[in-house]
């Protein structure tokens, strides 16, 4: 079967559930081959990497190859598109793993494909385009088919693969390395999981009213596991960090379960949260755009229906 | 300091975008053109800059006719001066074959520092900085929400999923920087005035010296298969809340075993 790289997301040597994902999408097309970019690899992460089945795990070690932004990780991946001829290069969609897809399609003269939802034989994708309005199918006419792909496409399912793990070593060229990271500045952002790879968001908007009243929603959050997001309106307004906010000038989310509280659903919102598999929508606004969308659609005050919720949530548990 | 921001027109969001049947590319001509929100922020950080440490500002789009509309309103915020990448050949130009012909440009227009929003919120690949800055063989200083110039060093925080990473390099370098940056100023009337009188450079393929086999929808390094409009979402179950609000999600949650 034709080799197909997949390049790991890790946080802390723990490998995140997108390149479970990925490794899943890359074994129904190929054998999948994980690609292990910069130091802290563990013999758990490669044990997981093996059980969502990585037939070869490739480590490339080296410390500098964190140590600047995005190219070493290009460099790394063309180095081996170059020795091993792969059918397929698949990468998180994430805003550096499409800036490595970037650099990569350039370095191997090859088509990039990013944001996908769903990937078939043929390497075709599909994307969702227009803030959800229309539905794409697209491939790669040139070189390696290189396709960023959304998290939460498709479910992680465990299968072993063989796992042989093999050192590479890469020579980073000059302009590799010309944007120097000089700190990592980690921010408090608690327990809950990453906004874009949650299967559950809960987002509040304008008619969450104040920054404190974000407690509602986050408590909602909490007691389903959830991330939580914000509109335009709300971040706008000063009521939760920016880099939370939803849509088309914030991050795009495609989670299980998209749990919308107070937002009235602009095509801005919408363009970041439409291909999320399951809506609800809380909004006291019988006319708002949101109710369109929504699986499932209470009229009313979300100050008195979220917290109601959330005592239900926590008794069902 | 020498500073290109690159400005792309892009279809308003607030009307229907289409993708046009004949050649399967985004429909231009049918929509309002407008300046992608994220360069607005980039042009407010090209001025700032060039105001703290003096040069110029020049504005760079590739795009039909009517993105001059754009180039006009960059103009009115107080860049200087402007270069149209305009020909017919480039229609139809995905990422790959956009970056070429923008990298030819920018290295006939000369630049200490180029600086793009992060990404156009009509195709949103978010990948056209990244490329610029391998074509160049320059310093890829993107996502960036401050940036500080000292000289010929600069620095700038790149937001990461978990806070930021503080990124040092040598000018020149492609910066692509994050909504709220900054707060883009609106052009005065005089600035709007001003702007008509501004040089405004129109490059053909042959100018740039931009091989006309390597753009344009021919050359694309990905195709569009087919497209069709999203299915409606079903439609979904709306209730007024009756005091029991809070229970019925929760009745549909655990419907959908998520609870």
């Amino acid at each position: 079967m034709s080799e197909i790289l997949v390049l790991v997301e890790q946080v802390d040597g723990e490998v995140k559930k997108v390149t479970l994902e990925l490794l899943t999408l890359a074994r129904s097309l190929g054998s999948p081959s994980a690609v292990w970019a910069g130091p802290g690899v563990t013999a758990e992460a490669k044990a997981k990497l093996a059980e969502y089945g990585a037939d070869k795990i490739y480590v490339a070690g080296a410390e500098e190859i964190v140590g600047y932004v995005v190219a070493p990780k290009a460099e790394l991946l063309a180095q081996l598109v170059s020795a091993q001829s792969p059918a397929a290069v698949l990468v998180a969609a994430t805003a550096e793993g499409k800036e490595i897809a970037g650099r990569l399609a350039v370095k191997t003269d090859s088509g990039v494909i990013t944001d996908a939802v769903g990937l078939g034989e043929g390497f075709v994708a599909e994307q969702s385009i227009f803030g959800g309005g229309v539905n794409v199918r697209s491939k790669v006419a040139k070189g390696t088919p290189i396709v960023a792909v959304r998290p939460n496409s498709t479910a992680p399912v465990a299968a072993a693969g063989a796992g042989a793990d093999e050192e590479v070593s890469v020579t980073l060229s000059d302009a590799a390395k010309s944007a120097r990271i000089v700190e990592r500045v980690k921010q408090e952002k608690g327990a809950r999981p990453e906004l874009t790879e949650a299967a559950i968001v809960v987002s509040g908007g304008r008619g969450v009213g104040s920054a404190e009243n974000f407690s509602v929603i986050e408590g909602l959050a909490d007691a389903l596991g959830a991330a939580v997001g914000a509109s335009r309106a709300a971040t706008d307004a000063g009521w939760y960090p920016h880099q939370f906010q939803v849509g088309q000038t914030g991050k795009t989310v495609s989670p299980q379960l998209y749990i919308a509280a107070g937002i009235s659903g602009a095509i801005q919102h919408r363009a970041g949260m439409q291909t999320a598999k399951t809506i609800i929508a809380i909004n006291k606004d019988p006319e708002a755009p949101i109710f369109e969308l929504a699986d499932y659609g209470i009229v009313g005050d979300l100050h008195q229906i979220v917290p109601q919720l959330t005592e239900e949530v926590d008794k069902r548990k | 300091m020498n500073i290109v921001v690159c400005v792309k027109q892009v279809p308003d969001t607030a009307t229907e975008r289409k993708l046009r049947s004949d050649d399967k590319t985004l429909d231009r001509d049918a929509v309002d053109g407008v300046v992608n929100e994220l360069d607005e922020y980039a042009v407010e950080e090209a001025l700032k800059l060039k105001e703290a440490h003096g040069g110029e500002v020049t504005v760079l789009t590739m795009g039909p006719g009517k993105a001059t509309e754009t180039i006009r309103k960059a103009l009115a915020m107080g860049a200087d001066k402007a270069v149209h990448l305009f020909d017919d050949a480039l229609h139809g130009s995905d990422a790959l074959s956009t970056s070429y012909a923008m990298a030819q440009a920018l290295k006939k227009i000369g630049f200490d520092l180029v600086i793009l929003g992060s990404e156009s919120t009509d195709a949103r690949t978010g990948v056209l900085p990244a490329m610029l800055a391998e074509r160049l063989g320059t310093p890829q200083l993107t996502l960036a929400n401050k940036v500080d110039v000292d000289g010929t060093s600069i620095s700038v925080q790149r937001l990461t999923d978990y806070g930021y990473d503080k990124v040092e390099a040598t000018l020149p370098a492609v910066v692509s920087v994050v909504e709220k940056i900054n707060e883009p100023r609106y052009p005065s009337f005089k600035g709007i005035m001003a702007a008509k009188k501004k040089p405004v450079e129109t490059l053909a393929v042959a100018d740039a010296e931009i091989d006309a086999a390597q753009v344009g929808l021919g050359a694309a390094w990905s195709q569009v298969v087919d497209f069709a409009a999203a299915p409606p979402r079903a439609a979904g179950t709306i209730v007024k809340d009756e005091g029991d609000g809070g229970a019925k999600v929760a009745d549909f949650l655990a419907s959908k075993k998520f609870i």
